[in-house]
């Protein structure tokens, strides 16, 4: 919302204006990976402050870079303080979610995911009216970052202030210390497991073939029916990206869920394997019939969707709770390889073919040939999952003591 | 949820500091809702 604006109030490029945002992706992926055992050690409650003060003060910086047009405060403040509160507030809620619902994993990291995507549903919509409101030069653009920083400090704030551990602590159950049920693995460790990889590499393929649709979605469903009798209008394809957000936001809570009744390997085979089969319906009769391209495209993004969601569940089953948190940020990197090289595999084909003469459907074939290949890779790691091998488990005495120590901590 | 909190339903102030957080967020994804929808529509109208 904020990138056109800046452009013109600014006088940026279009490289330049994208800098706060690509930095705050890899601030989230670094922070997520480098804080998660930091958020495991001091609790949810200490995790979201963090991500508060991060998150708004980014804004805030931001709003100052923007009323003194320094641009470098934008960055600095959005992209690197405000990314590192992304990544913080990203992970805390999620092994909290699945000590709170043991029996329901993946319907509790669906819920903390999907609020990732739900606030995306917010924001955007929400940015774009003040910047209406207050104007897009950059007072006004000052003005909108200063809201936003305030606004999140105090949504989040009820969140810092609710947020608790269940409380299973020995003395207020007056039953004997115990750990979890279930092989706790620590994340040092967890890095040190060829599953710790596989899912490396299923996240990593998921991603790559959701973002293969998202990168390029408006200007795909125009192209694929441009040479037919219903040609896709510019609001059109914008409707079909609103739709698109939606099957993302329903897979992560739908699918997620699903999993807690099918299994988490079971509904990576479905995401990857059937995923690779709408690929293939798209490639060989997308531009056919437009509600079979709908469909098919709408399947892949809740796909996308439901992989970000289930995975951290997938890590509780292999790697217990002990530092889930942790694992689940270490495993985000994968997240920032396949924001890189699922726009880098679209957009490079588009060009080649485009240059090559090709147009409509037949500029995307390749890519889509190439995302059914990663799915297979993806399909592939997953099925090579097997249960942790139990020299990589931590004694069990010393996860009691964390899980005490946290619940003191945060009640 | 943990069988420590399904024991025992929660205290009338509880219960309206739950109501309020789920005002608390459900307002704001009310409206991310009904413009996903608003937008939505374009594909079948635009």
């Amino acid at each position: 919302m904020f990138k056109p604006p800046l452009e013109s109030a600014l006088g940026l490029s279009g490289t330049q204006s994208a800098l706060p945002f690509q930095l705050a992706i890899v601030m989230l992926g670094l922070s997520a990976a480098f804080g998660g055992t930091l958020v495991e050690r001091n609790g949810p409650r200490w995790a979201m402050t963090v991500a508060l003060i991060c998150f708004s003060s980014g804004f805030l910086l931001s709003a100052l870079g923007a009323a003194t047009e320094q641009y470098w405060l934008i960055v600095l403040g959005y992209g690197f303080v405000g990314g590192i509160g992304l990544g913080i507030g990203y992970i805390s809620p999620v092994s909290t979610l699945i000590k709170w619902f043991p029996d329901r994993p993946g319907m509790a990291t669906g819920i903390a995911i999907m609020g990732f995507g739900g606030g995306a549903l917010i924001a955007s919509p929400w940015s774009a009216q003040m910047l209406e409101s207050f104007g897009a030069d950059n007072s006004g653009i000052a003005l909108a970052f200063l809201v936003h920083g305030l606004s999140y400090a105090v949504f989040m704030l009820l969140g810092v202030v609710l947020v608790r551990v269940p409380n299973s602590a020995p003395e207020a159950r007056g039953t004997a210390r115990q750990a979890p049920a279930g092989p706790q693995v620590s994340a040092n460790q967890a890095i040190r497991t060829p599953q710790f990889w596989c899912l490396w590499i299923v996240l990593c393929m998921n991603v790559t073939a959701g973002i293969g649709i998202l990168e390029k979605a408006a200007p795909m469903i125009t192209d694929f029916f441009a040479d037919s009798s219903t040609p896709v209008s510019v609001t059109a394809a914008a409707g079909f990206v609103a739709l698109l957000s939606a099957a993302n936001m329903a897979g992560r809570i739908g699918w997620s869920s699903t999993s807690d009744l099918i299994g988490r390997k079971n509904i990576y085979r479905v995401y990857l394997g059937v995923g690779a089969v709408m690929y293939a319906l798209i490639a060989l009769f997308g531009d056919s019939s437009k509600p079979l391209f709908v469909l098919c495209a709408l399947v892949i993004l809740s796909f996308y969707g439901g992989g970000f969601a289930t995975i951290p569940a997938y890590l509780k089953d292999l790697f217990g709770t002990y530092q889930v948190g942790a694992i689940h940020g270490r495993l985000l990197t994968a997240w920032s390889t396949a924001g890189v090289l699922g726009p880098l595999i679209v957009n490079w084909i588009a060009d080649r073919q485009e240059e090559a003469g090709r147009h409509g459907a037949s500029l995307y074939g390749l890519s889509f040939v190439i995302m059914i290949g990663l799915l297979v890779v993806g399909f592939v790691a997953n099925e090579l999952v097997r249960p942790v091998d139990p020299r990589h488990h931590i004694p069990a005495p010393k996860e009691a003591d964390r899980v005490q120590r946290q619940q003191s901590e945060s009640a | 949820m943990s069988s420590d909190s399904s024991q025992s339903p929660p205290s009338p102030d509880r219960r309206g500091l739950i109501a309020f957080a789920w005002v608390w967020v459900g307002v704001p994804l009310a409206y991310g809702l009904y413009e996903l929808v608003r937008k939505a529509t374009q594909l079948f109208t635009g």
